[in-house]
């Protein structure tokens, strides 16, 4: 598969300000890519360089072949794009909006089969400012198809959603993946990436920190599999001192790391031959998440919202 | 440019238009307010003495010298004496910013002596109804005591000056109402798109809704186009209002002819441009207010909207010279008043080179998208 979008030592600074520093990454077309960072990291920055609306300051990117600046207005009739925080024109319905939208692409697209695509087709006749956030966010998804995009940017498509309009929105970057379009996505959430991402690039501080599938970035920056006991602080210092293994005391449980399968059983044997009273096991893989946490540091703290309520 | 966007747009417009009660109500009920108000109020004046203009048939003969120096002791009103070509008084009073005039016919001394009757013609403009009521009162008291000096004998008191009634500066007889018509029809090409444009450029801009439209094909110059059209149609639906209501209400006269259209063309088309350029060199909601009201003010006042601008001193006269309005109602004037189409014709080539000049700065410097 060809690139969708190329990037070379993409850099943009605003004055002596430096938002991104000589970043490299492309996405293939026809797959999800998650790029994902904390505030202030230079993913919006990137985002809107490439969708063409902001003016880099060095480096090369194409998007289907395309310099976004300079041939942003043909690069605009083949991608769609969701900014964060959609807003409209407020006393037009959702209807009223994609009919406009067809006209300035003259494409013909069907309102209502558009509006059930995002699940809004109940809103079809509503003003925009009587929509809930959600309600505008698939607008904006909506009126960003009505061009048939090869390339779809979502910027925190979900920021500020109730779980069932997030899910819904997931939805439907699912079905434009199965159509064999490319998305460009950021997000806060973590969870949404790895659900989600064919592909992900971790930014911080205007450089890529780390990038490949979910399961590469966690299989290179994260810890190995865990076993988690709900036992007493005693079991991890028996079985330090009888198997020399590494324990560690987390949330009040115990953990250990497993350099193989073998030591499971190993440890396992060991905790019986204790004689502690523990109530029960489990085994830990590191998410995304931790792996992000861990990256970017606690000293983001604030900036980073990674949980995702169920 | 393609016509099927600008009118996507359009339709866009006209709906955010039509679904907000207050933006309807100013644009049907406001222009009658506004003749009805002006109508009403604008038949009482200011005082102190009204400058007339006054032509001396009679070569300075010491009787019509004295007639003058009595006019000028009345203390309301101070006389120049000027001398235009013949029949030519009336054109040249509104030309020379006189509210009022008076020829003294040539023999007038001689005639006095003689007790033949004679007449002074008063000449006053029906705008400015406070000077024109000040003139006739002074000439005519001035008239009724050199009449009692010169004719009474013998118990019974012959009228020797008689004064004709009153005529009207220039060619016709116009109300106060008629040319408040072209001014306020002008207020409105004036006042409806630039405090609309300069707050839409600004709040766009703020909301992301100039960012999303960069995304679609529609163009600067087409989205500005679609402004200006939509703003044409309303000046046409309120100038209707203005000249129904004027005439309804007050009696108004004035010519509706084809020539009138150009001017509600290119005024919307100046002032929807000049209020998005406006609105694009402010940074803030705040400072494009401000930017819109100091261009918006003046023009409001000093460019014959609702006081002539022939009514003015000189220096602010000057000053209404360089206002873009003043060339939209003075182009209304001559097409609707004065049947003077040369005139309109040179007022509508000046707006039509800046409404140009105008447009394409504001597409120059209008962004959709951030720059930096």
């Amino acid at each position: 598969m060809p690139n969708a979008i190329e990037v070379r030592g993409l850099t943009k600074r605003y004055g002596p300000l430096s938002a991104v520093e000589q970043i490299d990454f492309n996405v293939e077309a026809g797959t999800v890519f998650a790029f994902l960072g904390p505030n202030g990291a230079g993913k919006t920055t990137t985002t809107e360089i490439l969708e063409g609306l902001r003016r880099r300051t060095g480096g090369d990117v194409r998007v289907l072949g395309l310099d976004p600046w300079t041939q942003g207005y043909a690069l605009h009739q083949r991608i769609g794009v969701i900014p964060q925080d959609f807003r409209f024109f407020e006393k037009l319905t959702p209807k009223e909006g994609i009919l406009y939208y067809g006209s300035l692409f003259g494409t013909r697209p069907d309102p209502k089969s558009l509006l059930a695509r995002v699940d809004l087709e109940d809103k079809a006749d509503s003003h925009f400012d009587t929509l809930s956030g959600g309600q505008k966010q698939k607008l904006g998804l909506a009126l960003a198809l009505t061009n048939n995009p090869e390339v779809c940017f979502l910027d925190e498509p979900t920021t500020g959603l109730d779980p069932q309009a997030r899910r819904s929105i997931w939805e439907v970057i699912r079905t434009l993946r199965r159509e064999g379009r490319t998305v460009f996505l950021t997000t806060h959430y973590l969870e949404e990436a790895e659900l989600l991402a064919d592909q992900v690039a971790i930014i911080h501080h205007g450089k890529i920190i780390a990038s490949g599938t979910p399961g590469e970035i966690i299989r290179a920056h994260g810890r190995p599999e865990r076993l988690v006991f709900d036992a007493p602080p005693a079991l991890g210092e028996y079985l330090h001192s009888t198997l020399g293994v590494a324990t560690e005391l987390r949330d009040g449980r115990v953990e250990v790391s497993l350099e193989s399968n073998r030591d499971a059983l190993r440890i396992l044997s060991a905790v019986d031959a204790s004689g502690l009273p523990w109530k029960g096991f489990s085994t830990r893989t590191e998410t995304l998440e931790d792996v992000f946490v861990r990256l970017v540091g606690p000293m983001d703290d604030g900036a980073l919202k990674s949980e995702v309520p169920a | 440019m393609k016509p099927r966007r600008v009118f996507a747009d359009l339709k866009v417009v006209s709906r955010s238009y039509f679904r907000n009660p207050a933006a309807l109500f100013f644009s049907l009920a406001f222009p009658i307010i506004l003749i009805a108000l002006f109508g009403l109020i604008f038949s009482v004046g200011s005082g102190g003495p009204v400058s007339i203009a006054v032509d001396n048939l009679d070569h300075n003969s010491p009787t019509s010298v004295a007639f003058l120096a009595a006019l000028n002791q009345t203390k309301l009103v101070t006389v120049t004496v000027v001398n235009y070509p013949a029949g030519s008084f009336s054109a040249q009073l509104g030309d020379n910013g006189y509210s009022a005039g008076l020829i003294i016919p040539a023999g007038f001394a001689a005639d006095y002596a003689n007790r033949s009757s004679v007449n002074v013609t008063v000449f006053t403009n029906p705008e400015d109804a406070t000077a024109a009521g000040q003139t006739e009162g002074a000439v005519s008291a001035v008239v009724n005591s050199m009449n009692l000096a010169a004719a009474c004998g013998g118990g019974h008191c012959t009228p020797v000056i008689g004064i004709p009634p009153t005529e009207n500066i220039g060619s016709q007889v116009y109300t106060y109402i008629d040319y408040l018509i072209p001014g306020l029809i002008g207020f409105s090409i004036l006042t409806s798109p630039m405090f609309s444009m300069v707050e839409i450029a600004s709040s766009y801009r703020k909301d992301g809704i100039f960012r999303e439209l960069s995304l679609t094909p529609l163009t600067k110059s087409e989205w500005l186009l679609s402004r200006i059209v939509w703003y044409v149609l309303l000046t046409f639906v309120t100038a209707g209002i203005m000249i129904g209501a004027g005439v309804v209400l007050f009696g108004a006269h004035v010519e509706i002819t084809l020539g009138l259209l150009p001017f509600l063309f290119i005024g919307p088309f100046l002032f929807v441009s000049l209020g998005m350029l406006a609105g694009t060199v402010a940074k803030t909601p705040e400072s494009a207010a401000v930017i819109g009201n100091i261009i918006t003010f003046p023009m409001m006042f000093l460019s014959g909207t609702f006081f002539a601008v022939s009514a003015f001193p000189n220096y602010l006269q000057a000053v209404a010279h360089v206002l873009p309005l003043y060339y939209v109602i003075d182009g209304m004037d001559q097409v609707m008043l004065f049947s003077n189409p040369m005139r309109a014709l040179y007022d509508f080539g000046v707006i039509t080179i800046l409404a140009v000049i105008v447009f394409a700065l504001a597409v120059r410097f209008f962004q959709w998208r951030d720059t930096q």
